[in-house]
């Protein structure tokens, strides 16, 4: 029988089917605009609100303090160029700073308030783990300094970043802290008060919701502009009828995995500790990229010396194991990625680079097929350079 | 028992699709690749090149996820840029009028790709190319497309024994509008896409301008003369003209005068009369018999000087291991120098040289 194995959950997980069970209702049924005065709209209003409240206590925040959006990558936009329209309005500084392994909504978002709004960026360094150092930041913050956005885990590596200790010395300085926590919704705690972030990013689908779905945590009198205009919306935030079926999904999601994370997660990582070993153990020069221990639980990241990371992953797929690369290129244009180049690994392991991702539904024979054959496919490629 | 593995050079048209959907039926181990080429930059298509542009990529990705076979695009960018444009560019530069397509064919389809697929564990690669394959005793043959209008033999003709070995072309046996309705039979999305394009690589279809913009150091102007050695009027490069041309040669005469030769030592284009054009004779290099036999004899067949055009009755005289000389019965016009000379007998393709 042919096996189909799934280690790509960090790219985008299936949808729970209680979650499809709870959206149901809302496309067909009960399909009225929350913004709409009769009943219709009353109870599609009655809907959202109860979804934001869910997802206010697992955040520890207010209701109000959430804003649906459309994507991840939609959150980090209105974060950082809602912030940086009101720090240019309200003359409150012109700098921001990010790291140097910021997903591309982050990296391009920053990298556009420059080019075109005059903005100075700072990215901030990491070591060869990945982490970002508190006394980095703090060297780096300038009296203008208006933001610092640090992502909460590493989409490529897993790395964790110490978030609460950034936070608080970005508040030394009275600076907003915003921090990209798609990767982290679904493993890692999202308590905003403990994290002590002011802003914070969350995308339904890496939890068992659905696609096209996220929200952004803005404490109360943080964020005032938003970057999509139209309708009020969303405390005037953010313009644009709310996806009622999806934003209930996001909810039930958020609740179902918090409810079983600490048991995914210890299942998980005894896998994942079993896959890292093994590769490392069968595969000569192959490392583990980002650090042993501070990683989510479900990410194994390597780095093979010698081997084209896109073929690889052409390989795999051909053995029915999907799996995902941090030159992850559809279109054949193998280029590390700038988490890599962040890394300071030599061109070499860069382009070689592999990212397995466990899910819920991960299972012991899943690793034993990969440990089976991932060194045989690896040799194979190295032996016919 | 498990089916060979097959690779599909996919490009997101019809043809391609078709051919993996074909194989996909027959119960082949189907994957499909598809090229990524080098294109110029800039012009009106956005520096991608067109065979190969992201909508047709993406065409391709939707006709593997309904066919659910798994498909990769691999860079050939450097490749194709070192073997075939710039291939294209020293032959032009050099006086002559290459085939790109050949080329391509030669280095990166049966070069580049069937070494992908070969190390990705697959026993063919196929393409959706009009010809067919045969086994005739020990040895492999190519044959036309049974489609006459679409033949795309010539453009194979740099084949041998080892690539049709590994080769399927399936969609060869059938013509073209057969294979656009089992597009729509198998409710592939690409029934009614164009066909993919000769010079893929330029922004727009004026290899003039090309050359202007990428050879401008080959374009030096020069006399242009008649058949007698009378001096006509000036030329502006000798790349920019080809056998045959009648527009644009820029002389006033009282009868259409057509381009017969471009003289490369002298920097000359001769031009002349209709009557002028004509040859019987032809010498090809770089010959390859399909066959991997040379034939020690002369032999009779068709030889065909352009993709476009209609094979030519002629005998066939080896000079050497890689030269042989073409008679044909009557005049042919059009006798292009770095084109394809290629030799059938019927509908088998026996192989082909470069026009000296
Ligand atoms: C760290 C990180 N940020 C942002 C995103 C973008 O999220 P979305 O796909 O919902 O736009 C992703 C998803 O790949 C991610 O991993």
């Amino acid at each position: 029988m042919d096996k189909h194995i799934y280690m790509d959950y960090a790219a985008t997980t299936p949808v729970d089917p209680e979650v499809v069970a709870a959206m149901l209702p809302f496309f067909s049924n009960e399909y009225g605009n929350p913004s709409s005065i009769h009943r219709w709209g009353q109870r599609a209003d009655y809907a959202i609100t109860t979804a934001r409240e869910e997802i206010a206590g697992i955040l520890c925040c207010e209701a109000d303090e959430i804003i649906f959006t459309s994507c991840g990558s939609e959150s980090n936009n209105l974060a950082l160029r809602g912030i940086a329209l009101e720090a240019r309005e309200l003359n409150k500084g012109n700098h921001l700073i990010i790291s140097a392994i910021e997903h591309p909504a982050i990296l391009r978002t920053a990298q556009q308030l420059q080019k075109h709004y005059a903005f100075d960026v700072t990215i901030l360094p990491v070591d060869q783990h990945g982490f970002i150092s508190p006394k980095d930041l703090t060297n780096v913050i300038q009296p203008d300094t208006f933001l610092v956005s640090i992502m909460y885990a590493n989409n490529e590596i897993g790395v964790i970043q110490p978030i609460a200790e950034l936070a608080a010395i970005t508040h030394e300085h009275n600076i907003l802290f915003h921090s990209d926590a798609v990767q982290a919704a679904g493993q890692l705690s999202l308590d905003t008060e403990k994290l002590g972030v002011d802003l914070m990013s969350v995308s339904a689908h890496k939890f068992y919701g659905p696609k096209g779905v996220g929200l952004l945590y803005a404490k109360r009198n943080t964020l005032s502009h938003s970057h999509q205009t139209g309708g009020s919306q969303e405390n005037g935030l953010r313009a644009g009828t709310q996806n009622v079926p999806l934003i209930v999904g996001m909810a039930t999601a958020l609740k179902i995995v918090s409810g079983r994370q600490s048991h995914d997660n210890s299942k998980m990582k005894v896998l994942r500790d079993k896959l890292i070993e093994s590769v490392l153990d069968n595969i000569s020069e192959s490392i583990l990229t980002g650090h042993r221990t501070c990683r989510l639980p479900n990410n194994a990241s390597f780095a093979f010396e010698g081997i084209d990371g896109n073929e690889l992953l052409m390989h795999l797929d051909l053995l029915n194991i999907a799996a995902s690369s941090g030159s992850a290129c559809k279109t054949g244009s193998p280029e590390p990625s700038n988490v890599l180049t962040a890394l300071n690994l030599s061109p070499k392991l860069s382009l070689g680079s592999l990212r397995l991702s466990l899910g819920r539904d991960t299972k012991d024979s899943d690793i034993e097929y990969i440990q089976q054959v991932l060194p045989k496919v690896v040799n194979n490629m190295r032996g016919t350079l | 028992m498990k089916k060979d593995r097959i690779a599909v050079a996919m490009s997101g048209g019809v043809d391609s699709s078709v051919a993996a959907a074909l194989l996909k039926n027959q119960g082949y181990d189907v994957f499909g690749l598809m090229l990524r080429l080098w294109s110029e930059p800039g012009q009106d298509n956005n520096g991608q090149n067109r065979c190969c542009s992201p909508e047709s990529v993406s065409r391709a990705r939707q006709v593997a996820a309904i066919l659910d076979i798994p498909f990769f695009v691999i860079d050939t960018r450097k490749e194709f840029h070192q073997d075939v444009v710039k291939f294209f560019i020293d032959k032009y530069s050099a006086g002559l009028t290459p085939n790109p397509c050949l080329e391509c064919n030669r280095n990166i389809r049966w070069g580049h790709l069937m070494h992908k697929a070969l190390s990705m564990g697959a026993t063919h690669i196929a393409t959706g190319h009009y010809a067919r394959i045969i086994k005739n005793g020990r040895k492999w043959q190519l044959l036309r497309g049974y489609d006459n209008d679409k033949d795309q033999s010539y453009a194979l003709s740099m084949l041998g024994q080892s690539e049709l070995k590994r080769t399927l072309f399936p969609v060869g046996s059938y013509t073209k509008t057969k294979i656009r309705s089992l597009a729509s039979d198998f409710a592939l999305p690409v029934a009614q896409r164009q066909d993919s394009q000769d010079l893929c690589f330029l922004a727009d279809k004026d290899y003039r301008r090309f050359m202007h913009d990428y050879a401008p150091q080959s374009l030096n102007p020069g006399p242009i003369m008649n058949s007698s050695g009378e001096t006509l009027g000036e030329h502006k490069g000798l790349p920019l003209y080809t056998i045959g041309q009648r527009k644009g040669i820029g002389i006033s005469a009282s009868e259409p005068l057509y381009v017969l030769s471009k003289n490369q030592s002298d920097n000359t284009l001769i031009v002349d009369k209709l009557s002028k054009l004509g040859k019987k004779c032809l010498k090809a290099k770089k010959v390859n018999w399909i066959s991997g036999n040379l034939t020690e004899r002369k032999i009779r067949a068709e030889v065909q000087i352009r993709y476009t055009a209609k094979a030519e009755a002629a005998w066939i005289k080896p000079i050497n291991d890689n030269e042989v000389e073409v008679e044909f019965d009557h005049q042919i016009n059009d006798i292009t120098p770095g084109q394809a000379a290629v030799f059938y007998q019927d509908s088998v393709c026996l192989g082909g040289g470069v026009i000296d």
